[in-house]
């Protein structure tokens, strides 16, 4: 089946959500883009420039939820690590646009960005060299983390780490990630990150278009990704994924090379969550090493834990979710957020273990029992 | 605080002389304590060894009470007051008599001032006259203060003084004295390189010192050789010592570590329950130490005996509370309880926060636990570390005999390895568990008492730690509480022994990577499980 036909697919709507999500996601980035290029700033309908850059922030939020569902809600990998991923992507996006700063920084180094004049470095360090151009960024955008992902996942599934020892030591290598990046003599601003942008492909990151147009490119790569993840996910490949997911040894038994699908998948996922970093690196206008804290990555883990893991949409839907909440909740009562995201995560996973989206099916198989003595169906994420 | 001490055993020093000052026909020292009042910076220093050289008794104190610039006199009759402040109020007591007095103004007394110079005669006079005092740690220190002042009338008073003296360790620091002042100043150069010798036994920094100076200076160039044989061999000691300190600090951090991880052995490694809230409940501990000195000012030094068990309930009701409302509910699905657990956290972090105030507190450290224990010159073991060191053992061995002996070790042991037929062999499975999972974060709750007296207890106290607790647990083999041991000690002194080569970060990170790399090679740690019970 090709993309498209994913794409088109008119069966069996409430399994394969393609059409109605992307509908629904473009034409709302539309009209909120409408409503702040077009509409006057005095009309109700008008979209403020913050409202955009917010909905932004949570679009990027919601492709590295969709990047940790794929490997926690289709392969059974708890990741407490896509931080790290998320974070190197906007890393490389951060070095593009330090790169473009170029004269105009406050101690006008047309090579070196401040911090590196500041802590007194004579030339610019290999690993930054070529980050000048846009594509070279963008590449290291997804290979960086993709290499990363790879060294990693290869040691961990070819030597079958798996489950909770997974999920810590996952946790373990975005700490040491932060700690490195905390370091000054990393080359990568060490506490206070990458910040000062100016503007991004010539475009000023301040101005309104720019700002809309980054909102439209997350929406339409958040899309396109949902699509293609959703192909990857229903091909033969995603079945394997899945069957990993339910039975690992028997699918090992089978004789599928198990350790050698789920590096691939990891891999992918990890890419992914690097895309959703760069595009949130110019949109907040700052990376530093506090995105590589162990909490954010348990964060996102709560947003798809909140819409349900296993249907990508429920994954974007619960970013969206409590990333709103807790934008409300910081401004209403700042105390409050913690204990609202800790009741959160305690309620979610005591009583919705398929979050938002499975309340339907929970719903469905209550009726189900109560009409019948029958056994309520075989819970299906057993592996999780 | 020696300080203090200090004022304190002068001023007592000051309320015995008065006996002994009238029986003595001292006129002329008291003339001079006029004169010492009448003199000024200049003139001070003959005054000053003409009263050492009265002898009198009260030298000493006045002496001790000048250098400390607590020496004041009255202007009207010339009498000389000491002013000591206790406690923030001055306290005013007449010198010769010993007397306390009201407080005078600011302008009715003089202070009788010292300079730099002054203070290094008032010093070494100081250290003269205790030479033959009483006690032997006032003695050796006083030795130990003349090293780089010793002339020939000094080392005259030193042999004569060593033949008298029994005590060993002053014994040593005399011989010292006398090996520096002939490796200087001996005329031969046979007893030069003899001293020399003597000195390359020494840790002392000054002996230390005058090798350098001898070895680039001395006329003789058996003497320079002499002295850099000497240096290398001081060299080595001291390189031998830095590397105890360094396993010192190691096991220092090896007993936090196990503190930490220890509780989380129960949980995680018997229980099976990945417990993100165990980092809280060492929070919750150190709190408790908190409150529990708040609720006892005046008996600091007991409030830690309170603190353990209270912090132990506290933690433990606060794990029950956790395992009936929560945990229980997902047994059989780890990933899910890793989730609960870690929300638990935040709500406890801010709960915490909202109580206490975001900021950190300090707990004092009871008298007992402050200070070190000087083993040399280049090495000396902090109490409170040492203190802990061997909590930590002893709590391990509690928890370990709790483990093997009681019935409830027992009960948990079975249910950890086979849950359904415990239960049929009449095991209430529910109320184990609820115990397991109280007794895990008692015990991580006592550990938080601990760690209360190394760091500021603030809410995110327990963060810092619950990484570095699972990867102790994940290394040393989950389940095996002897693991957790070998595993703790073993990190912390890997951590301390990088630091100095390639600094404290890198070092933590440096362990984390290897203990990543080490999950790939043994996925069931240091120590696995072996037999049925392991999956």
């Amino acid at each position: 089946m090709t993309i498209w036909q994913t794409f088109l697919s008119r069966r069996n709507t409430l399994d394969s959500p393609v059409l109605p999500f992307v509908t629904v996601l473009l034409s709302l980035t539309i009209l909120a883009s409408i409503g702040n290029l077009w509409i006057p700033a005095d009309s109700a309908l008008h979209v403020s420039t913050y409202t955009i850059t917010l909905l932004g922030k949570y679009l990027s939020f919601a492709m590295l939820a969709l990047a940790v569902d794929i490997v926690w809600g289709y392969c059974g990998i708890l990741s407490l690590g896509h931080g790290a991923f998320f974070a190197l992507g906007g890393y490389a996006m951060g070095m593009y646009l330090m790169r473009q700063i170029g004269t105009r920084g406050v101690y006008g180094d047309p090579i070196l960005p401040d911090f590196m004049v500041f802590l007194d470095w004579d030339v610019l360090p290999w690993y930054w060299l070529g980050m000048d151009q846009f594509w070279f960024a963008m590449l290291m955008v997804l290979l960086v983390p993709g290499l990363l992902a790879f060294v990693f996942g290869w040691l961990a599934f070819h030597s079958r780490v798996t489950g909770v020892y997974l999920s810590i030591i996952t946790q373990a290598l975005t700490y040491a990630l932060m700690l490195a990046f905390f370091r000054n003599e990393m080359g990568f601003g060490g506490n206070n990150g990458l910040t000062d942008f100016k503007d991004l492909l010539g475009f000023n990151l301040q101005a309104d278009t720019t700002r809309v147009s980054l909102l439209l490119c997350s929406a339409a790569l958040l899309a396109g990704i949902f699509v293609l993840s959703q192909w990857v996910l229903k091909s033969r490949f995603g079945k394997v994924i899945e069957a990993i997911r339910d039975g690992e040894p028997r699918v090992r038994f089978l004789g599928y090379r198990t350790d050698r699908y789920k590096v691939a998948i990891f891999v992918y996922s990890a890419m992914i969550a690097g895309i959703a970093g760069a595009l949130y690196v110019p949109q907040v206008g700052i990376i530093n090493p506090g995105e590589f804290a162990p909490l954010n990555s348990i964060e996102i883990v709560v947003w798809v834990a909140v819409g349900g893991r296993g249907t990508l949409y429920g994954a974007v839907i619960g970013a969206l979710l409590v990333n709103y909440a807790k934008t409300r909740f910081t401004a209403l009562m700042p105390d409050g957020w913690l204990f609202a995201l800790g009741a959160l995560f305690v309620l979610v996973t005591v009583f919705l273990p398929n979050g938002l989206a499975g309340v339907y099916g929970q719903v469905k198989a209550s009726v189900k029992r109560n009409a019948s003595d029958e056994q309520s169906p075989h819970q299906k994420s057993e592996a999780s | 605080m020696k300080q203090a001490l200090l004022m304190l055993g002068c001023w007592l020093a000051l309320l015995s002389a008065p006996t002994m000052a009238e029986t003595e026909p001292a006129s002329s020292f008291d003339d001079l304590l006029i004169e010492l009042t009448e003199a000024d910076l200049r003139t001070t220093q003959p005054i000053l060894e003409a009263i050492e050289a009265t002898g009198h008794p009260d030298v000493l104190p006045l002496f001790l009470t000048l250098l400390d610039g607590n020496l004041n006199f009255r202007k009207a009759d010339q009498v000389l007051i000491t002013i000591i402040d206790i406690n923030g109020t001055d306290q005013y007591t007449e010198f010769t008599t010993g007397t306390s007095i009201e407080p005078l103004g600011r302008r009715d007394v003089t202070k009788i001032r010292v300079n730099n110079n002054l203070r290094n005669t008032l010093s070494s006079a100081i250290a003269r006259l205790q030479l033959s005092s009483p006690d032997a740690a006032l003695r050796e220190a006083a030795v130990l203060s003349l090293l780089d002042t010793i002339n020939d009338s000094t080392a005259n008073d030193l042999i004569a003084l060593r033949a008298d003296e029994s005590n060993r360790s002053v014994l040593a620091s005399i011989d010292l004295a006398l090996a520096m002042y002939s490796a200087r100043s001996s005329d031969t150069v046979a007893a030069q390189i003899t001293a020399i010798k003597t000195l390359s036994d020494s840790l002392q920094p000054n002996a230390r010192n005058l090798l350098f100076d001898l070895e680039r200076n001395a006329d003789d160039s058996a003497v320079q050789a002499a002295a850099t044989v000497a240096l290398e061999k001081i060299d080595g000691k001291v390189t031998f010592y830095s590397y105890v300190d360094q396993l010192f600090f190691g096991l220092s951090l090896g007993s936090v570590l196990l503190l930490a991880a220890i509780g989380l052995a129960i949980t995680f490694g018997v229980m099976g329950v990945i417990n993100m809230a165990h980092g809280e409940m060492l929070m919750l501990g150190a709190y408790t130490t908190y409150v529990v000195q708040l609720l006892m000012p005046g008996y600091i030094n007991y409030s830690l005996w309170v603190a353990i068990p209270a912090a132990f309930v506290v933690a433990g009701l606060f794990g029950i509370l956790i395992e009936r409302c929560v945990i229980r509910f997902l047994h059989g699905r780890p990933l899910e309880t890793l989730l609960a657990t870690f929300g638990i956290s935040l709500i406890l972090q801010q709960l915490v926060r909202t109580v206490f105030s975001p900021l950190n507190r300090r707990v004092a450290a009871p008298d007992w636990m402050s200070g070190s224990l000087e083993i040399n010159p280049v090495l000396s073991l902090t109490y409170n570390r040492l203190t802990i060191l061997i909590f930590a053992l002893i709590v391990f061995v509690a928890l370990l005999l709790i483990m093997k002996k009681t019935a409830l070790g027992l009960y948990v042991r079975a249910v950890s390895q086979n849950r359904d037929m415990a239960k049929a062999m009449g095991i209430k499975t529910d109320r184990v568990d609820a115990l397991t999972f109280g007794l895990g974060s008692g015990i991580a709750g006592i550990g938080g008492v601990a760690l209360s007296q190394l760091t500021n207890v603030g809410p995110n106290l327990g963060q810092a730690y619950i990484i570095d607790s699972f990867m102790v647990v994940v290394f040393g083999g989950v389940g095996n509480l002897l693991g957790t041991l070998v595993a703790a000690f073993t990190l912390g002194i890997a951590n301390k022994f990088l630091e100095p080569v390639t600094g404290t970060v890198l070092a933590s990170i440096l362990v984390l990577v290897f203990i990543i790399l080490f999950i790939q090679k043994r996925p069931k740690g240091l120590f696995p499980q072996r037999g049925r019970s392991a999956e």
